[in-house]
């Protein structure tokens, strides 16, 4: 099977498959461009893959117990993320094999400053989300149904032999939201596991403590991102809650799950100073001062195209404030060339990792430890 | 503005002077308001014991009359022609949302289609201008509507149609931000909301208001809180509010329990249409009959399952404006042909 990158994925839309309509072609002279046949037959397929994690209820209704909303779902509807459907009182995933986006990316771009630096990672992520982030970077795929986007047919053992074949350290499960293809996801780690490829999760940790203890049993790391530090703002521009995200980073921590933190730091929303040193005072006494923490620039996107990029200064200011409250590992994200992309060792204060953008110029790290002073430094290396 | 105080305006009506360019208060014009507002307000309730053949097969020719009773009902014409034809021209391309998620069951009837084409025609908008449309087209086959995308006569296809698809720029109001469905923004000028009466789980309701969530990409996002706010702030985006002119909404089977899917255990033969040009006043009757039904066969009222359709009483509200929902604003007329 041919390996599909992003951009031939939504190159194949124009071909004729039903996608979000980004042409403003008129539409009188559509009558005559499509023949009924062509006209009807460009709906993406779809699986029908019990889904894990559900409760069925009386009259043929289903409660999802993957992740805090609690869908209650009737028959022939959705859970809020769009991606899992009651059919008849059983629950089923529709995007079980069925990624929308493909691509092959630097460990670096997920953000993974601690594992396995200069390895590519085999990515893929379907429609859909249960959240809707006013600021999706993604949305395009996220805020979508799996109907209105194309995607191919990849099952666990097509991921596996394509990230063999392109030499890739691990599968990464990414783009969109991987909670919501959790079945998809637990069936390709186990089976890349077998295989000896890594398996990598970038989440919003907004999932069950029951579905995430399962796959920490199968992945190698999971990135979350934590999108502020109020109740507020997660309600209000993530239609989420902060508390079941907290939980499940402390449950990474006990689980021993390699985990970095990305802050996405948005101008005006979530950028004061006293939530963000909260977090850090958090992160160092429920987690550890040994967890990355990456504060990264927002650009103007989906529902907040009226904010600017966030500024560079306001970043460093973070950062700081992450620095002083004692986090050993504070990054800076979307700021190429920055000296905030790089690993300093926390003891000598040396450059042990020097990054430009996702690749690496400079690596000072002899076998997990800082090749100037010895420091051990967390992560996982080799 | 409330319609008391409309009523007392003869006595109250001051002209304005002063600059250039400010409009005067029209006397006439207020009354004319007056009585735009009472109609606008209707909702006629039409039944007839006739239109459910065997097999809860629909009779065509006893839904047309229940149609044109309601029209001219309704719009106070004298002939269905006329009445079809205050509120369409010729020049409209028409589309008539169908909510057809519950398949052949639980959806329309097709024997809307040629009932609603022949008043169009009445009006003498062209039957090529009228689309029949929700999200898929695969749900509307399933529930028995003839797909024509390019072929003669009237038209019926979803949003899903190749070449169709969602506008590329998103809408926001309020609580909801998506894409709307191009069938509504670019290829139609007006609007029919052809609903069906029915229980819902979570919204309490789903008849008028809840109809236009086949309209947007991502109603998914909008189903906590009981649907509450987010139906009152899709509705109020100016692409359906301003677009919207007639509601006819299918009662003719009511799923009174259990909804959206169906649930025959739960059906009631109500042998009804409701039909009305404010979408607030006819959901709100909608749920008052909803209820009726429901403590006909020993269920509680919706608001005793803590499900009640809050979002209807949201979208009448001063900040959405979008009808009335309240018993003493709303003129009901029922009628049995």
């Amino acid at each position: 099977m041919p390996l599909l990158t992003r951009r031939q994925f939504l190159k194949g839309v124009a071909g004729g498959a039903c996608a979000i309509a980004l042409s403003r072609i008129p539409l009188e002279p559509i009558w005559d461009l499509f023949g009924e046949e062509k006209a009807f037959a460009g709906v993406p397929e779809l699986s029908q893959v019990e889904a894990k994690y559900y409760q069925r209820l009386p009259h043929q209704e289903v409660e999802c117990q993957l992740c805090p909303r609690r869908c209650r779902v009737g028959d022939l509807e959705r859970g809020y993320c769009g991606v899992r459907e009651n059919r008849g009182g059983i629950y089923y995933t529709l995007v079980h094999s069925r990624p929308a986006a493909l691509n092959i990316d630097p460990i670096e771009k997920k953000p993974f400053f601690h594992f396995l630096p200069s390895t590519m990672a085999f990515s893929l992520g379907t429609a859909g989300c249960n959240l809707q982030c006013k600021f999706c970077q993604n949305w395009e795929i996220s805020q979508v149904r799996p109907e209105q986007v194309q995607n191919v047919h990849l099952p666990p053992e097509a991921i596996v032999s394509e990230a063999q074949k392109a030499a890739c350290t691990s599968i990464a499960y990414t783009y969109s939201e991987p909670i919501i293809f959790y079945e998809y996801m637990l069936d390709s780690a186990r089976l890349a596991k077998k295989k000896g490829i890594k398996s990598v999760v970038v989440t919003n940790g907004f999932i069950n403590r029951e579905p995430l203890l399962e796959l920490c049993r199968q992945v190698d790391a999971i990135k979350v991102d934590l999108k502020g530090f109020t109740p507020r703002y997660y309600q209000e521009f993530c239609r989420g809650e902060l508390k079941p995200v907290l939980e499940s980073l402390k449950v990474l921590q006990r689980a021993g799950v390699w985990h970095e933190i990305v802050y996405l730091q948005v101008p005006t929303l979530n950028d004061q100073e006293g939530p963000i040193r909260q977090m850090c005072l958090w992160i160092k006494e429920e987690l550890s001062a040994d967890v990355p923490l990456h504060f990264t620039r927002f650009h103007p996107m989906y529902l907040l195209k009226n904010l600017p990029p966030t500024p560079v200064p306001s970043l460093e200011r973070s950062r700081q404030i992450a620095l002083d409250a004692g986090l050993r590992f504070v990054y800076l994200g979307n700021v190429p060339g920055h000296e905030g992309e790089n690993t300093y060792c926390p003891r000598c204060r040396k450059t042990l990792i020097r990054r430009l953008g996702y690749s690496i110029r400079e690596n000072n790290l002899r076998k997990g430890a800082c090749q100037f002073c010895g420091e051990k430094i967390p992560g996982v290396w080799a | 503005m409330d319609l008391k105080r409309l009523i007392r305006l003869p006595g109250n009506v001051k002209e304005r002077k002063g600059k250039e360019g400010f409009p005067a208060l029209d006397f006439t014009g207020q009354f004319r308001y007056v009585e735009a507002m009472v109609r606008e307000s209707r909702v006629v309730v039409v039944r007839s014991k006739r239109v459910l053949g065997p097999g809860g097969m629909v009779d065509g020719g006893a839904l047309a009359a229940m149609v044109e009773a309601a029209m001219v009902k309704l719009t106070g014409a004298s002939a269905p022609k006329d009445a079809w034809g205050s509120l369409f021209s010729p020049q409209e391309a028409v589309g008539i949302k169908v909510n057809a998620i519950g398949r052949r069951l639980l959806s329309p009837s097709p024997a809307w289609v040629p009932v609603l084409a022949r008043g169009l025609k009445a009006a003498r908008v062209e039957e090529r201008k009228l689309i029949f449309w929700d999200r898929s087209s695969r749900e509307l086959k399933e529930a028995g509507f003839p797909l024509n995308f390019g072929g003669p006569g009237i038209r019926c296809f979803g949003t899903d149609t190749v070449g169709v698809g969602y506008e590329a720029d998103l809408v926001e109001n309020g609580s909801i931000g998506g894409l709307l469905s191009r069938i509504l923004t670019s290829l139609t000028t007006a609007q029919i909301n052809l609903c069906l009466l029915k229980d819902h789980n979570l919204a309490g309701l789903s008849a008028a208001l809840k109809n236009f969530y086949g309209a947007i990409h991502n109603p998914n996002k909008y189903h906590d809180h009981h649907c509450n706010p987010y139906i009152a702030d899709l509705n109020a985006l100016s692409q359906i509010r301003e677009r919207c002119r007639l509601i006819l909404c299918d009662a003719l089977r009511v799923q009174y329990q259990g909804g959206p899917a169906f649930k025959p255990q739960w059906i009631e033969n109500y042998q009804g249409i409701l039909a009305s040009r404010d979408p607030v006043a006819l959901d709100f009757v909608a749920w008052r009959l909803l209820d009726q039904i429901r403590l006909a066969h020993g269920l509680p009222p919706l608001e005793e399952e803590d499900r009640p359709p809050q979002y209807i009483l949201t979208a009448g509200d001063t900040s959405h404006r979008l009808g009335r929902c309240r018993e003493a604003e709303i003129e009901v007329v029922q009628l049995s042909v």
